[in-house]
């Protein structure tokens, strides 16, 4: 079946199978890595992407399914080169180990901060609740979802002012 | 892990997919969110020729109308998580969709997909039951609407006709003074209940009205203790009455001993859930 996806802001189009699922379609006819397939039943995270926004688990969503839709992988956190604020914010604040879990955690982190832009710990732990991390204790990554919905909002202050001068 | 090949279906209306149903019949799976059905065809426990994806088709409202509340079938847990008349005037929903699976999965996970799949893990089963709930079906041969109790029949069983599809869950409104709750066990945060006891009271001169309860993971489907929700319907409102009915409630559930725990634990958990639940409800119920 032919399907055209928006991928990080560019449409792409593959010829699919309808059983193949977004995680493969990322990453093998997207060529996508970034996306990590952990647990392939539902439970680890590892796999989120954002479908039209909202985060979703990759390994429980058909290719077929994203058809005309928007999905943002990790690698479409990048902003003209420059690493986005989660990203900054995760290796600021040793936000990860072994880094499997990192592009689900910064997605579902990246989705949160845009409807919340300064959770509390409970909020980030909350949101963070359908991603597995085997390394932190999930204790950095709090700080870091944090620490990113700052340095968000100080760029939001700044491009104000900059604005408004 | 990839499902078995199937032809992929994606009907642009109702009408459509229900023409779709009626050429394939048990051929056909209908695809809503795909949080059950889609890691069930990947561990090939289902392998339909034909799936039909109503998922674009809206059907997600959440609305009073009519002296009832209508949500169409394709509302995720994540809007039912969020709605603020749920939050507002149904007390045992807005408790319990926070509790199903994880955040994630609750963004494209349905009520609709949810009730179909009939797991007795499965929680607006019983959420539903303690709210003597309903659900409507439609097929080419026209619509009926089934009390939830009669909708779910067995262990992913329920009395869909495979031309038909869910299109909406009733729920009555709410009398004046009334309450309730959604107590859960999980091992974690996505793992499904070890118990859990939906809880819906109504008082009328502060004696109990009806009461109505609903036991997730302690059958072979999700249970409402009958026995106990008569015992209370009429009766004062005292610790007295409510352990009986957690007693009740016990006794009518008949889990299995498993990883999550022996069978006389989850019984006993019944027990304090059911108490637990009613005095939360009582207290709410008395406020409102």
């Amino acid at each position: 079946m032919e399907i055209t996806v928006k991928v990080n802001g560019a449409d792409r189009s593959a010829d699919v199978e309808p059983r193949m699922l977004l995680a493969h379609l990322i990453r093998e006819e997207f060529g996508l890595t970034g996306t990590h397939v952990g647990c392939d039943t539902t439970h680890c995270g590892a796999c989120t992407v954002l479908l039209d926004g909202q985060p979703v688990k990759s390994c429980t969503v058909l290719g077929v399914q994203a058809d005309g839709r928007e999905v943002t992988t990790v690698e479409g956190l990048l902003q003209g080169g420059q690493l986005h604020a989660i990203q900054a914010a995760f290796k600021q604040e040793h936000g990860l180990q072994c880094g499997f879990c990192t592009p689900g955690m910064m997605l579902t982190g990246s989705a949160l901060l845009a409807e919340n832009p300064s959770p509390s710990d409970d909020e980030v732990r909350w949101a963070i609740s359908g991603n597995i991390c085997r390394c932190t204790g999930y204790m950095n990554i709090v700080k870091a979802i944090q620490a990113a919905g700052r340095d968000l909002a100080a760029n939001a202050e700044a491009a104000d002012e900059s604005v408004a001068s | 892990m990839l499902p078995s090949r199937f032809e992929y279906h994606r009907p642009d209306s109702l009408e459509e997919a229900l023409h779709l149903l009626a050429e394939y019949g048990d051929e056909a799976k209908v695809l809503a969110g795909g949080q059950s059905l889609i890691p069930v065809m990947k561990l090939r426990l289902a392998a339909p020729a034909h799936l039909v994806d109503i998922g674009r088709l809206g059907l997600d409202s959440i609305a009073e109308a009519g002296g009832r509340l209508a949500i169409g079938a394709l509302a995720r847990h994540h809007d039912l998580e969020r709605s603020e008349l749920l939050k507002a005037r149904y007390p045992v929903m807005a408790a319990a969709a926070p509790l199903i699976s994880d955040p994630i999965v609750r963004n494209l996970g349905t009520i609709g997909g949810s009730l179909c799949h009939a797991d007795p893990a499965g929680d607006w089963g019983s959420v539903m039951l303690a709210l003597q709930g309903s659900v409507v079906l439609r097929s080419q041969r026209g619509e009926r609407e089934l009390p939830i109790s009669e909708f779910l029949e067995d262990t992913f069983t329920t009395a869909l006709e495979p031309d038909e599809i869910l299109t909406q869950v009733r729920v009555p409104q709410p009398a004046g003074s009334s309450g309730g709750t959604y107590l859960k066990m999980e091992r974690k945060v996505g793992d499904f209940a070890t118990v859990a006891a939906a809880v819906h009271l109504s008082l009328s001169d502060g004696t109990i009205e009806r009461a109505g309860i609903g036991l997730t993971a302690v059958g072979t489907k999700n249970l409402q203790p009958t026995a106990a929700e008569a015992g209370l319907a009429g009766a004062e409102p005292t610790e007295a009455a409510f352990a009986e009915a957690g007693r009740l409630a016990a006794e009518a559930s008949s889990p299995v001993t498993d990883v999550r725990g022996s069978a006389e634990y989850k019984r006993h958990i019944v027990d304090v859930y059911v108490r637990r639940g009613l005095a939360k409800a009582l207290e709410m119920a008395r406020a409102a």
